[in-house]
């Protein structure tokens, strides 16, 4: 199969769906399903049903993926077969009763939306995004294999495997500037490039979609959204590298993603874009989900691979590295999700084209999820650079009920918090690390002046405390030691020795820990004191007699 | 996992370990040199022997041209290498990390049977620690009696997993493991059953001989008896390998 075979597949599924003229979709991505998306698409479809000879346009009610403003879930879009989220009319904070109304309005042309459900959809959250990742999230069908194909869905891989050598492949993902979108921001390309010059017969790829930081949801939403997207990257990597054998690591508590995910490749699989011979090239490749049982540390790669190799999810020392001796001692690559949902835009697009967005050293876009006390909670994509003041107050629509902005955390719980000062900074990965925080997997958690940042520097403490493995001495008992004096403190039980023992504890936790988990426990300890110290000072005691 | 073959191709390279010029085989670990050269480096979970887990992380150390410190056993020797090994800020980590074992569990050496041959106790000593500076957890542990040559008793345990290794991968039963996360983490013997009960333990007794502290003894020693022997343990591994 080349690409204009593919093309013609495209136009037959295209045709083969041209009969409706207007489309309902309904989000049933994970928090819209949570706020009862489910008995609104019923409505729906027992309404369309009701009506399908009504005069008027022919009109398909269509479950689709997330659309990012999940705090007015659930969400619905009336648009065009081919429009985007930006030419549609959405409706927010729909019930089943409203379907009547919707589906009336929807199917005549001349009428106007249903004002009382409105949300227009040039408000900044949907007219600020760029996106790229998110592109057919919203839009298209996540169960559809068809639904993936007619938006152009494959072509990037047919390209690859038909067009280019694995190392024309490398190449544009280096010039594209990628790096991994997990948190640690390594260059994707030199990533790749060091697992293809490792000689070994196998080779494995893993997408990592473990992702644990509270108040993260990006790659959930990739994977309910557009999963086949996630299998485009894998297998366009794997053919990169050499792989012929893939793995997502999942954690179990995305249902709905691992359900939609081996949906997407048993669909995959049965049209011939994975497994033996794809496409009708000597290209093979296989992917298998592996569920991950509830703890943050197998987010860590070393973890990752000792959980999907049958063993105990704890890290090991690094070097060597997975790209020299990784899964069962074989080369691997292990990505995040988002680095994946990359992929397939850069091979189809160009490196040059997703190096023009972004900053010097930080291409392309980015997916917050937008969290704690802001309007517009949910997911968004941005360029990189964008500031924070335009994510968190005009993106994000600022601070509910009249309060003042105090804080945003990002990173998660190895990240930091950016204080009021420093909103004008362009989000990078370089420029958050000089805040002393970091990029993460891009969960923001906004908090208001009412919010006590001992608190939560001891939340992110407790958090680190009961997801460490206890494999090494200062992980294991140093955030145990940590969280006991910032219960102290925040419960104005600590003097000032307390707070100099905290600090140095913080300094050896984060310089002699095995892995990431305990090397970043400390910062938002750290961070809460670099920006908030007085909070902390206020809540010492001194002691009696003095 | 097995000790890496020795290949007759390893080059020897040369580094400097605290000023001191020497030489090393390339595939040896900076803390094999240190033992070599008699350069003292404390650690807990490495032995030689057994396979390298990096968990104590009392063996950190300073190498010129990296910004991150590594720990002695996991990081093998390159030419040119430049190491320091006992700096002022090591020597505070290290007394810090003795401390937060010792603040973890219940070690009170006046009561224990390991007293005066304890690793643990000797770490304290050589890193300075004469006082603990912050509060003990007091977590409760029960003491597992029922195996009749053998007592584990959990609140002298520092999970250097040891134990964990000698009876994987030396005796190759594989009666140890452990279980939980964080400060919950415990060894165990079988599925979490009482080592006297256990049907793959072979009472060969090398758990107790590796174990660093009073967590693992023999029963009815005192304290003047029971001294641990571990001259066994290289000479097996080197055998174990060599077939």
């Amino acid at each position: 199969m080349n690409l204009d075979d593919l093309d013609d597949l495209a136009d037959k599924y295209r045709q083969e769906a041209a009969d409706a003229e207007v489309e309902v979709r309904v989000c049933m991505a994970a928090s819209c399903q949570s706020s009862g998306a489910q008995p609104v698409y019923d409505a729906l479809t027992a309404a369309g049903e009701a009506t399908a000879d009504a005069p008027g346009r022919k009109c398909r009610i269509k479950g689709v993926g997330c659309m990012g403003l999940c705090s007015a879930g659930p969400l619905v879009a009336v648009a065009g077969p081919e429009d985007g989220l930006n030419e549609s009319v959405i409706y927010r904070d729909v019930t089943p009763d409203d379907a009547g109304e919707i589906l009336t309005s929807a199917v005549d042309p001349k009428a106007s939306p249903v004002a009382r459900l409105h949300c227009p959809s040039d408000l900044p959250f949907f007219a600020r995004q760029q996106r790229v990742v998110l592109e057919h999230s919203g839009i298209i069908d996540p169960n559809s294999f068809r639904g993936y194909v007619v938006v152009g869905g494959y072509s990037a891989m047919v390209r690859a495997l038909t067009e280019m050598t694995p190392t024309d492949v490398i190449a544009e993902i280096t010039t594209s500037g990628l790096r991994g979108r997990g948190g640690g921001g390594y260059p994707t390309g030199l990533k790749w490039s060091t697992v293809a010059k490792t000689p070994a017969e196998q080779k494995y790829v893993i997408c990592n979609a473990d992702e644990g930081d509270p108040g993260a949801f990006m790659d959930r939403a990739i994977l309910e959204s557009d999963p086949h997207r996630v299998l485009e990257g894998m297998a366009i990597a794997a053919y990169a590298i050499g792989a012929n054998k893939g793995f997502v690591y999942v954690r179990a508590e995305y249902p709905l993603a691992v359900e939609r995910l081996k949906t997407a490749i048993r669909k995959a699989k049965r049209s011939g874009f994975l497994g033996n011979h794809i496409c009708d090239t000597e290209f093979n490749f296989d992917i298998e989900i592996r569920l991950g049982a509830g703890a943050f540390v197998c987010g860590e790669e070393t973890a990752l691979m000792a959980s999907i190799e049958g063993g105990r999810g704890q890290p090991r020392p690094r070097p060597p590295y997975p790209a020299e001796s990784g899964l069962w001692g074989h080369p691997t690559l292990i990505n995040n999700v988002e680095t994946f949902a990359n992929i397939a835009p850069i091979i189809r697009e160009g490196g040059d084209w997703f190096a023009a967005m972004g900053t010097e050293r930080s291409k392309g876009t980015k997916v917050f999820a937008l969290a704690g006390t802001i309007v517009n909670t949910g997911l968004i994509e941005v360029p990189m650079g964008t500031t924070l003041r335009d994510i968190i107050e005009v993106i994000g629509g600022g601070i509910p009920g009249g309060k003042a902005f105090k804080a945003v955390q990002t990173g998660g719980p190895s990240g930091g918090c950016v204080p009021e000062a420093h909103l004008d900074v362009a989000v990078d990965y370089d420029s958050l690390k000089t805040l002393g925080t970091m990029m993460g997997s891009g969960g923001m958690i906004v908090m208001d002046e009412t919010a006590s940042m001992v608190d939560v520097a001891r939340y992110f403490m407790e958090f680190c405390m009961s997801e460490s493995c206890g494999k090494c001495v200062p992980c294991r008992t140093g955030t145990w030691q940590m969280h006991s004096l910032l219960d102290r403190i925040a419960r104005s039980r600590a003097s000032r020795s307390d707070l100099t023992l905290l600090e140095e504890l913080c300094e050896v936790v984060q310089a002699t820990s095995l892995c990431g988990l305990g090397q970043t426990a400390p910062n938002p300890v750290l961070s809460t004191l670099r920006y908030f110290r007085d909070e902390y000072e206020q809540k010492l005691t001194t002691p009696s007699g003095h | 996992m097995p000790l890496p073959a020795p290949q007759a191709n390893v080059r020897v390279v040369t580094l400097k370990i605290d000023g001191l010029d020497l030489s090393a085989r390339e595939d040896e670990t900076l803390i094999e040199v240190c033992r070599e050269n008699k350069i003292p480096i404390p650690s807990l979970c490495w032995m030689e022997g057994l396979s390298i887990v990096g968990a104590c992380r009392l063996c950190m150390v300073e190498v010129s041209g990296s910004n991150r410190l590594v720990a002695a056993c996991s990081t093998r020797v390159a030419e040119g290498m430049e190491v320091q090994t006992n700096t002022e800020q090591l020597q505070r980590y290290r007394r810090t990390l003795v401390e937060l074992l010792f603040a973890e569990r219940n070690h009170v050496c006046s009561v224990c049977v390991s007293n005066g041959h304890c690793e643990l106790q000797w770490l304290a000593q050589t890193c300075g620690v004469d006082h603990v500076r912050m509060p003990y957890r007091n977590a409760g542990y029960e003491v597992d009696s029922s195996h009749e040559m053998f007592r584990v008793d959990h609140n002298r345990c520092v999970l250097c997993t040891r134990c964990v290794r000698v009876c994987d991968e030396i005796e190759g039963a594989h009666t140890w493991d452990v279980m939980g996360r964080g400060s919950d983490c415990k060894v165990i013997t079988d599925l979490a059953r009482p080592w006297g009960d256990s049907s793959t333990c072979t009472s060969c007794g090398k758990c107790v001989q590796v174990c660093p502290t009073g967590a693992l003894v023999k029963q009815g020693t005192s304290v003047g008896e029971m001294v641990k022997d571990q001259q066994f343990l290289p000479i097996l591994a080197r055998r174990r390998h060599l077939r």
